[in-house]
């Protein structure tokens, strides 16, 4: 390199710095100065998601509109990087006015104080899924525009050509008939007849297997106390579950890696898949009216699939909470949620959305969902602890998955889970 | 002069590593209502009698030291000879070799995880290259087999960089030095073992170290690809103290698992100068 | 009788050497296949659907541009993630990195290897103590504290002192600047320049800093070369801090959007199509330094 090229590209670069990081200093402060609207700054999990973003911004149009106290200003992050983004500005002290979590982390967020009780009138909370709606200690802190639901898709026709059962809400498959109809699916040319997820990783472990827990009796903590996993985790009933689960990889029944998502389903390289409603529209167009959107198997305490998915809430360090609550408010109408449910496929929060929205209402091709979520769904523990509850589970699953001797294993994570709790004074309660 | 850098570093390495230094004789957490408490060692003895997978984590972490200094720095050596030959397109290998190094790592693990799947592109090569007499494995679900999976792909993708400092040592190895030794008649090995090897005795010094303070930081390709299991089987010191550290929140203790950390690689850096400087 | 000899030895010593020219140019021709095939997969998997991605990949068709090929998949990379704007910024922050790195880390590897002055040795040895800490693990602290660190604001043209770096491209630059590795290796070059060049300048009246731009600087380009490329990667590459410290879209670097494709259903084929995206400019910049790199490695022959 010559000197006077290095000597170009360091004044060069001195001076640039100094203009940048002049002009880059964009604060996130909310208050505004001046008799301006107020500036609200709200945060969504949604980049790279662009039909969300599409109804977000709608809303935020039509509210600034509406009246000229507020502006709301908004910031889409990816989703795989969101919480690790609200962690760090919470421990910078820059947290936004509003912000959207997913449900099971809200009683974590509202024992930490980042997060204030929510606020907003009955009237609206009293109308929406109850796993749409997020507690800690009782006091609501959240409330999203919708929920999901996860079932099993299968083909009509294949079900009918191997002489199994469909099941119904009344009466779901019980787990020996699950058994007897993979076993069969098996035996008919399916190398591994149940796509299951388990190539996923991260909050899905717990989202779609913790309910199958829970249908057989167990649980991820013990919610009478929310002080210890023992007995929930480690019963009986937890050791059948997971005994079932990992015979299920090793009788071949289900596959622990493939590819996220529902393309082995629609491709008929596997007859049934435990999915979620997300992938249903996908299905739908490859598999037309051959597609059955059925309920998980019964492992003793009837079907359970898990509810609580993203949802809104407001920083304790908000300065403009009332206007927070005001924009909130605006955002729960009917037409909004029930656009959010057209845009994402996802069930609206409302009785009065479903209807408005393409595929919920009554007759529409994705109601079997609302009714699944109405019959089963059941929300993850709301205790602060869950996200190491969640971590564990994780772990744990997998491990058995992988062959690891489950009782051992099941007392490992109970150990680790109420260490935990215990090293936080129990979370407060 | 120094001035710059050592403000800079100082600002922004020495003091963070302090706090997080600070934060290990605490049980400060990521996110909690309570403020930190001072439990002097309790960490420490957490770590050390209490977490079977810290245990764990400090073991596959040497392990992988131990398979992937000496392994990459010989292929690296073996590419580097190969590409230091007078041939036509030797230009064009080098750049090849290298393509991989300036690849992300995420992109990287990605990509191979895709082809380590039971029916990925592994597989089936192995298959057609054994007409099918060979099966290959669930590589990383298999215990036994995902710490040399991810061995093999974290070589595929540094060895480039250290052909390349290998292949400055041998450049500056004179070429009177192989003359000589051709005219008293050494072939191949013999030249190599002779002239290229002791020529090369400060490169390899830096190899060395670089290779091992990389290996012993093992994170990212962990972190995509088996976030630690199966069954702990690749779960690493970085790993483990970003797991405990942040995933879980327990700052306090991911902060003593970095110091540890630290520790046991100053000591390692210490051994090696040592034992390389003995034999100067 | 002798010539004919001479020309058998030499035709056997020919043969010789052919073969084993044909043997160096197989096994290249093996490793370079093994080298690129991941990377040969990745740009022709981004010509193609996901569904079709998914099960070429069972066999050498994952390889071949073949079955349904089309642009498609960047197109929607487009629409998904403002490339331009991720890789303007990524642009701006790696030159910087690497511009400032160049100077502040030569004069400090300078000052390491030329001037006696009390404590070198402690500060050597802290910088290469340095080298161990991964970076993961002093993350949060840092989040913490670069939050607290005072910055200058302009407000209309009126500077004034605020504190906190957060969202900003300096939180990108300033704590990557100095760099230890590359304290190292200058140190390590500039101790091969023999010090005697000094010494006649410190004769002429030249003072220090004189020396080290009228005489190091010109005499260290390997040594610029190699930490260039050595920081330029990392810079490219960062991820986990923009992603702590940046929340406004607009400074978002490349490796941030890479997260915009895993929704709830990983959009394989934009995927591909924005790792290839993003790995060209690394690839560009790498072949066109690549001549003087290598041969600046070579020259600068790192002594460890």
């Amino acid at each position: 390199m010559k000197r006077r090229s290095l000597v170009t590209i360091v004044s060069v670069s001195a001076a640039s710095a100094l203009a940048l990081s002049a002009c880059g200093q964009a604060g996130q402060g909310d208050g505004g100065s001046g008799d301006g609207p107020q500036e609200l700054t709200m945060w969504t999990h949604s980049a790279g998601n662009p039909a969300e973003l599409e109804v977000y911004s709608k809303i935020i149009d039509e509210f600034n509109a509406s009246q000229d106290k507020y502006t709301v200003v908004e910031e889409s992050f990816p989703q795989g990087a969101y919480n690790d983004a609200i962690v760090a500005a919470a421990a910078a002290g820059d947290l936004p006015c509003l912000l959207d979590m997913d449900g099971p982390i809200v009683p974590n967020w509202a024992w930490a104080e980042y997060i204030q009780p929510l606020g907003l009138p009955t009237s609206i909370t009293d109308n929406l899924l109850p796993t749409a709606v997020g507690t800690y200690q009782d006091e609501i802190y959240a409330a999203g525009y919708w929920d999901a639901a996860l079932s099993i898709f299968a083909r009509k026709s294949v079900l009918d050509a191997n002489g199994i059962r469909i099941p119904t809400i009344d009466q779901p498959w019980t787990i020996d008939e699950f058994d007897a109809a993979l076993t069969t699916l098996k035996a008919a040319g399916y190398d591994t007849p149940l796509d299951i997820g388990a190539e996923d990783k991260g909050e899905w472990w717990s989202y779609a297997y913790s309910p199958m827990l829970q249908s057989a009796g167990g649980d991820l903590i013990d919610r009478d106390t929310m002080l210890t996993a023992d007995g929930a985790l480690n019963g009986p009933e937890a050791v059948t579950f997971f005994t079932w689960f990992q015979d299920a990889f090793a009788n071949g029944w289900a596959s622990n890696s493939g590819t996220i998502g529902n393309q082995e389903f629609n491709d008929d390289v596997v007859a049934l898949s435990y999915t979620g409603v997300w992938n249903a529209m996908d299905s739908l167009e490859a598999v037309g009216d051959d597609l059955l959107i059925l309920p998980p198997p019964d492992f003793g305490d009837g079907p359970k699939i898990g509810g609580g998915s993203w949802q809104w809430g407001i920083s304790s360090s908000c300065d403009a909470a009332d206007g927070a609550r005001e924009y909130l408010e605006f955002s729960f109408q009917d037409k909004y949620i029930a656009e959010f449910s057209d845009k994402q496929v996802v069930i609206p929060a409302t009785a009065a959305a479903e209807e408005l929205s393409a595929n919920f209402g009554e007759g529409d091709p994705l109601r079997p969902f609302v009714e699944l979520s109405q019959a089963y769904a059941l929300a993850r523990p709301a205790t602060p602890a869950y996200p190491v509850i969640s971590s564990t589970f994780e772990k744990a699953a997998k491990d058995i998955m992988s062959g690891s001797d489950v009782q051992s294993t099941l007392d490992g994570a109970v150990q680790e889970i109420d260490t935990n709790i215990k090293s936080n004074d129990g979370y407060g309660f | 002069m120094a001035a710059p850098a050592a403000v800079l570093l100082g600002l922004f390495l020495i003091v963070p590593v302090l706090l997080a230094f600070a934060l290990s004789f605490t049980n400060a957490r990521l996110i909690s209502p309570n403020p930190p408490r001072f439990v002097g060692l309790d960490n420490f003895v957490r770590a050390f009698t209490q977490d079977p997978v810290f245990l764990r984590s400090v073991l596959n972490t040497f392990l992988f030291a131990i398979v992937v200094v000496p392994v990459q720095a010989g292929l690296g050596l073996l590419l580097a000879v190969l590409v230091n030959q007078k041939l036509r397109g030797v230009t064009f290998f080098r750049i090849v070799y290298f393509i991989p190094v300036v690849t992300s790592i995420v992109v990287v693990s990605i990509l191979w995880k895709f082809m380590y799947q039971p029916t990925g592109l592994i597989n089936s090569f192995i298959d057609t290259v054994t007409f099918g007499a060979l099966q290959g494995a669930d590589w990383l679900n298999n215990p036994s087999t995902a710490l040399p999976a991810i061995i093999v792909l974290s070589i595929w993708q540094a060895v480039g960089f250290h052909m390349l400092i290998w292949l400055s040592g041998l450049q500056t190895i004179p070429d009177e030095l192989y003359e000589a030794a051709r005219m008293d008649g050494a072939d191949a090995w013999a030249q190599f073992k002779n002239v290229t090897w002791p020529g090369l005795r400060s490169t390899m010094i830096f190899v060395l170290v670089t290779i091992t303070i990389a290996a012993l930081g093992l994170f990212v390709q962990i972190d995509v690809m088996t976030q630690g299991g199966p069954q702990d089987s690749t779960t690493t010191i970085v790993y483990h103290a970003v797991r405990k550290g942040y995933r879980e929140q327990e700052t306090g203790y991911g902060a003593a698992i970095s110091l540890i950390f630290f520790v046991l690689v100053l000591v390692i850096a210490l051994v090696q100068r040592f034992v390389t400087r003995e034999k100067d | 009788m002798t010539a004919v000899t001479v020309s058998r030895q030499d035709r056997t010593e020919h043969q010789q050497r052919r073969r084993r020219r044909i043997f160096s140019y197989v096994a290249m021709g093996i490793f370079a296949v093994v080298f690129l095939f991941p990377l040969v997969f990745m740009f022709v998997s981004s010509l193609k659907p996901d569904g079709q991605i998914l099960s070429d990949v069972r066999s050498l068709r994952a390889f071949l541009p073949v079955g349904d090929i089309s642009l498609d998949n960047y197109v929607g990379v487009f629409d998904r993630v403002p490339v331009a704007r991720f890789m303007f910024n990524s642009v701006l922050v790696t030159t910087l990195i690497v511009g400032l790195g160049l100077v502040v880390n030569s004069m400090c590897g300078f000052a390491l290897s030329r001037l006696e002055w009390k404590g070198r040795g402690v500060v050597l040895a802290v910088i290469i103590a340095t080298l161990i800490v991964p970076f993961e693990t002093i993350a949060i602290p840092m989040v913490y504290w670069v939050s607290k660190l005072p910055t200058l604001v302009f407000e209309g043209a009126v500077p004034k002192y605020d504190f906190g770096w957060l969202n900003t491209y300096q939180v990108q630059i300033i704590p990557f600047i100095a760099n230890a590795f590359s304290i190292f290796l200058f140190t390590q070059y500039f101790s091969t320049i023999p010090k005697s060049l000094d010494e006649a300048a410190r004769i002429d009246g030249a003072g220090w800093f004189t020396i080290y731009r009228k005489i190091v600087v010109p005499l260290a380009g390997p040594a610029f070369a190699t930490v260039a490329i050595l920081t330029f990667l990392p810079a490219w590459n960062s991820y986990l801090w923009p992603l702590m410290v940046v929340q406004e879209e607009s400074l978002r670097p490349v490796m941030v959007g890479m997260q915009y494709f895993f929704q709830l259903n990983t959009a394989w084929g934009e995927v591909m199509a924005y790792t290839s995206l993003i790995t060209l400019p690394v690839l560009i910049v790498f072949l066109s330094f690549q001549r003087a790199f290598v041969s600046s490695v070579a020259a600068s022959g790192v002594k460890g």
